[in-house]
């Protein structure tokens, strides 16, 4: 079946197979930081926006994306150079892998939450698994990075 | 992960009824969370996205959840933040995360019956009906028992009767299923609804316990209900243990009633 959508920022056409889902599809589409961590839906690594909303990725029917616009690391590269750069001064990501999804999870609350407290930062971010870092430099770099942008913005 | 033939936008309710019901091999999609943990085979995968039933309404008798309602739309919906003591907002704050409750979707909590939902656990412990097309309204306690039927479940309706209800839970981690869910809530006549889910079974009210409770306190319910209600064991708990949590959570759930009660006069 036929698939058009906003992929960051430009109209994407593609022939989809009815059960693609939205993760294989934004690979396909060349977006390689969409990625897959645990094939059960529950680790956030594949957090994209489907119209400013981040969503599961690998849960997604691509099918469903119809007409939407859809956002991955890719588009919006400005600002998650900025939240990388905090995150590389604490030594916040170990293997990276984590990364995109978290990075993606992390500009939506800013979006969607005004100077959030520790306790909302976390229970937004709950849902975004890191095996590595045990939390801590995230959480360190987060209120940093939100006292900082969100009195400069 | 599944298999799709045909993905099909319904146009209407009644044409995604008539789907539903014309194979075994059509399914309604809701978020796809549970469905892409299984491999099943769908020849018609009907999605419900362009019907408008995403939306939470009220009137003046009730409140109405439309069945492709998010759990993250609950969450933020300031209307339900108020209403029932907030129940529906905060039951679902343990499930995974904003990115996972984002898709996953209040008709398909109700219609696959889930053991494990703190969304039919909150539900029961409000005077809530179920909408199915064809079908009509029946109430939630009734639907749960019924086996399932190929009905398109469309709406919940609630009905506002200003009793305040709080939601706990155990689990083994803070975003994992539960391992038991309690709702209770308090009635304006001062009677109580006590549900307790994730047995492993689903959600069942316990009118020994909600007796008991208005009789005699939170630990007498407590009691009631580990007496009475039906557990089981699966690879997160023993029946044991959960028949433990039960007397330990229905406490808990009145005595955080109470004390909502007491700060609100």
């Amino acid at each position: 079946m036929e698939l058009h959508l906003t992929l960051n920022g430009k109209p994407v056409s593609k022939t989809i197979a009815p059960d693609a889902s939205l993760l294989n599809f934004l690979r396909e589409c060349g977006c390689h930081s969409v990625r897959s961590g645990c094939d059960t839906g529950n680790c956030g690594i594949c957090t994209v926006w489907v119209d400013g909303q981040p969503l599961l990725s690998c849960a997604y029917p691509a099918a469903r994306a119809e007409g939407k616009n859809i956002t991955t690391l890719e588009g919006v590269k400005a600002e998650a150079d900025e939240l990388i750069r905090y995150m590389a001064e604490e030594g916040a990501d170990q293997c990276g892998y984590c990364s995109p999804g978290f990075i993606m999870a992390v500009l939506g609350m800013k979006r969607e939450l005004q100077n959030p407290t520790e306790k909302e930062v976390k229970h937004y971010l709950a849902g975004n698994l890191c095996r590595c870092t045990g939390y801590a430099s995230q959480t360190r770099i987060l209120q940093k990075y939100l006292a900082e942008v969100q009195n400069n913005g | 992960m599944y298999t799709i033939k045909n993905y099909h936008f319904a146009e209407s309710v009644d044409e995604a009824a008539a789907l539903l019901q014309k194979s075994r091999a059509n399914t309604v999609l809701g978020g796809g969370t549970w469905l892409r943990l299984g491999e099943r085979n769908i020849a018609t995968a009907i999605d419900l996205s362009h019907l408008g039933l995403d939306q939470i309404t009220e009137t003046e008798e009730e409140i109405t959840l439309g069945a492709m309602v998010s759990l993250r739309a609950l969450e933020q919906s300031t209307l339900l933040q108020t209403q029932f003591g907030g129940l529906l907002a905060r039951c679902v704050r343990h499930i995974v995360g904003v990115q996972f409750r984002g898709l996953a979707t209040v008709g398909a909590s109700v219609a696959s019956r889930y053991g494990f939902s703190d969304v039919i656990t909150a539900l029961l412990a409000l005077d809530t009906e179920v909408e199915l097309c064809p079908g009509g309204r029946l109430p939630l306690a009734a639907y749960l028992q019924q086996p399932p039927a190929r009905q398109l479940l469309v709406a919940v309706h609630i009905k506002k009767d200003g009793c305040t209800a709080v939601h706990t839970s155990h689990r083994l981690t803070e975003t994992d299923f539960p391992v038991l869910a309690v709702a209770a809530a308090r009635c304006k006549d001062g009677s109580f609804r006590i549900s307790v889910g994730a047995r492993p079974a689903v959600a069942q009210r316990c009118p020994q316990a909600e007796q008991a409770a208005e009789a005699n306190g939170p630990e007498a319910a407590g009691e009631a209900a580990a007496e009475m209600l039906q557990f089981g064991s699966n690879t997160r708990s023993s029946a044991e243990y959960r028949k433990v949590l039960a007397k330990v959570l229905v406490t808990r759930a009145l005595t955080e009633l109470a004390e909502k009660e007491s700060l609100a006069r």
